[in-house]
């Protein structure tokens, strides 16, 4: 009786999912196209738009700003986030929930105002194009996401680990870079690479604060489809998505890993 | 609800002393504070005061701009836009996100993955990718042609359409991910208890599990169109003349007449409203699936 609506819903979340990646694969299938110009299905493979992208001084120098950004992004927003999380979770104090959605306003307040407050600061303190100052920029945007996956990593961690290696000794410091921090490892390394994946993706913040040399791979795909879309913009799109499918598979195999640890006996 | 934690806080304070634990959130505190909220009010506060002009005259310049024919289209369009874009994705989610609840083994990694990829899949790379499907000569236009179903390519793009198609896509996992996490929150038990009493399928969905699930169902809504409203690269890419949303007119208003007032004033409007918004949110869903973290 209830076979029906089963196969109806199972056919239509199908679909939906088929709608869901498809344009990411045509995208991908694209980057590899033989043709002059951006034709689907392309009548030839070729790696010729990857050869423009990596052979292009101006594309290298938007890869090695978005690299280098992202790194500051995620070093930076994964220290302080770890700090903060842990904090959160192991005082009491009133307000924490009122305290805790101040801190994940950033990806709340719509980009547009945050990139242009940002870049009204950054031209009155004259650091407009300075790569680390967009770096520490994108740390914040990466903040959020960073304290939302510590929060329940660290929420994993039972404290009385941690009240046993304070009872028998062990300073505070040292309980936490033996205890606290193996523990959650695997969670601030997944951090880590949102907070990497964030700043690799954020184009308005960027957009804005880039100048002229420190402009990132997303400002120039945004630069290349405002005034002529050139087909090497498929190339470094399916470049971008293999370092997000790359980071999600990381992911993936570290909370594999963090089940299994806490499956196995001690 | 606010009030008894506010007691039930309150009344574990005085319990835990006040240790240095909490001096590890400073930094985290000065960043957001010194890169986040002070580039904002120093935004709002300087534009403000820097109007060469008495306090009269800034009042008629921004009554002038928030009455303008400009602003109230940009403002009817975002309204509508953010609208249709939250119905689509509710009733394209609804479904997907009760199918996760349900279904068990690789079915569910597939659509898992199939939500999880484009969600962090850059913005402007997911917009590129429907550009080269809605185009002219695009992939949807040619299958069309080539089917007979139309003779001349469909305006798939730089129109209206385009834009809700977009947008839905981008923000079709928000949707899905907070769904999810309400979902998985009903007890199955429930609708075995209605079942062995007798209901129906349909019966069980419409009286039992659906009223369970609209807390789910409101905050997907109001989180879509909160980032709804403030949209810009899907619109800017994919719209026309006739689709400026207010986060389009405030980068016009800085890019093209380089008027600082002007921008700030339509930030601010904007801010307020989804700080509004943001606020009900709060109330209503758990502020830690803000993004479909678990």
């Amino acid at each position: 009786m209830r076979r029906w609506p089963n196969r109806l819903l199972r056919f239509y979340v199908a679909m939906m999912c088929l709608w869901l990646v498809a344009p990411i694969v045509i995208v991908v299938i694209l980057a590899f196209s033989g043709d002059g110009y951006l034709r689907f299905p392309p009548t030839s493979l070729s790696l010729q738009w990857f050869a423009r992208f990596f052979g292009n001084v101006q594309w290298q120098r938007a890869l090695l700003s978005s690299l280098v950004i992202g790194a500051i992004a995620c070093v930076v927003s994964t220290t302080i986030g770890f700090f903060a999380a842990y904090a959160f979770l192991r005082s009491e104090f009133r307000g924490k929930k009122l305290l805790l959605s101040l801190m994940l306003t950033p990806v709340i307040v719509p980009s547009i105002i945050t990139a242009i407050a940002m870049y009204y600061l950054a031209g009155k303190l004259g650091l407009i194009g300075n790569f680390v100052w967009l770096g520490l920029c994108h740390a914040v945007i990466a903040m959020p996401i960073v304290l939302l996956i510590l929060l329940s990593a660290l929420h994993a961690v039972d404290p009385n680990l941690e009240r046993a290696a304070l009872g028998l000794g062990g300073s505070r410091v040292r309980v936490f870079c033996r205890v606290v921090l193996p523990l959650v490892l695997p969670g601030v390394m997944s951090a880590a690479l949102f907070a990497f994946l964030a700043s690799f993706d954020e184009l308005l913040i960027s957009l804005f604060l880039a100048g002229v040399h420190s402009q990132t791979l997303p400002v120039r795909i945004w630069n290349s489809l405002n005034l002529q879309v050139e087909p090497t913009i498929a190339a470094v799109s399916a470049f971008l998505i293999a370092v997000t499918t790359v980071i999600l598979g990381a992911e993936a195999i570290l909370r594999q890993r963090q089940a299994q640890r806490r499956r196995a006996p001690t | 609800m606010t009030v008894a934690t506010l007691t039930a806080a309150a009344r574990a304070a005085p319990r835990a002393p006040r240790d240095r634990t909490l001096l590890l959130m400073l930094p985290a505190g000065a960043m957001l504070v010194v890169m986040f909220l002070a580039p904002l009010v120093l935004f709002f506060v300087r534009t403000f005061t820097e109007f060469d002009g008495t306090a009269a005259e800034f009042i008629d310049q921004a009554r002038d701009l928030l009455l303008s024919q400009a602003y109230l289209t940009a403002l009817g369009t975002t309204n509508w836009i953010s609208l249709i874009v939250t119905a689509t994705v509710l009733l394209i989610g609804y479904p997907i996100a009760y199918y996760l609840t349900t279904a068990t083994g690789i079915g569910v990694r597939i659509v898992v993955l199939s939500i999880v990829l484009p969600y962090f899949t850059s913005i402007i790379v997911r917009t590129f990718s429907w550009m080269v499907l809605l185009g002219e000569h695009g992939l949807v236009n040619n299958v069309l042609v080539a089917s007979g179903l139309v003779n001349h390519p469909l305006p798939l793009m730089y129109n209206r359409l385009g834009v809700l198609i977009g947008m839905s896509y981008v923000l079709l996992p928000y949707m899905v991910l907070t769904l999810y996490a309400a979902m998985r929150a009903i007890d199955p038990s429930l609708l075995r208890a209605a079942a062995s009493l007798g209901a129906s399928g349909s019966y069980t969905f419409w009286r039992v599990y659906f009223p369970l699930s609209l807390p789910g169902v409101l905050s997907g809504a109001l989180i879509v169109y909160i980032l709804s409203i403030g949209f810009f690269i899907t619109p800017a890419l994919m719209g026309g003349q006739h689709d400026i949303m207010i986060a389009m007119l405030i980068d016009r208003a800085l890019e093209v007449a380089v008027d600082w007032p002007s921008a700030a004033l339509m930030s601010l409007t904007l801010l307020v409203v989804t700080l509004v918004l943001y606020t009900v949110y709060y109330r209503i869903a758990d502020i830690r699936r803000l993004i479909g973290a678990r």
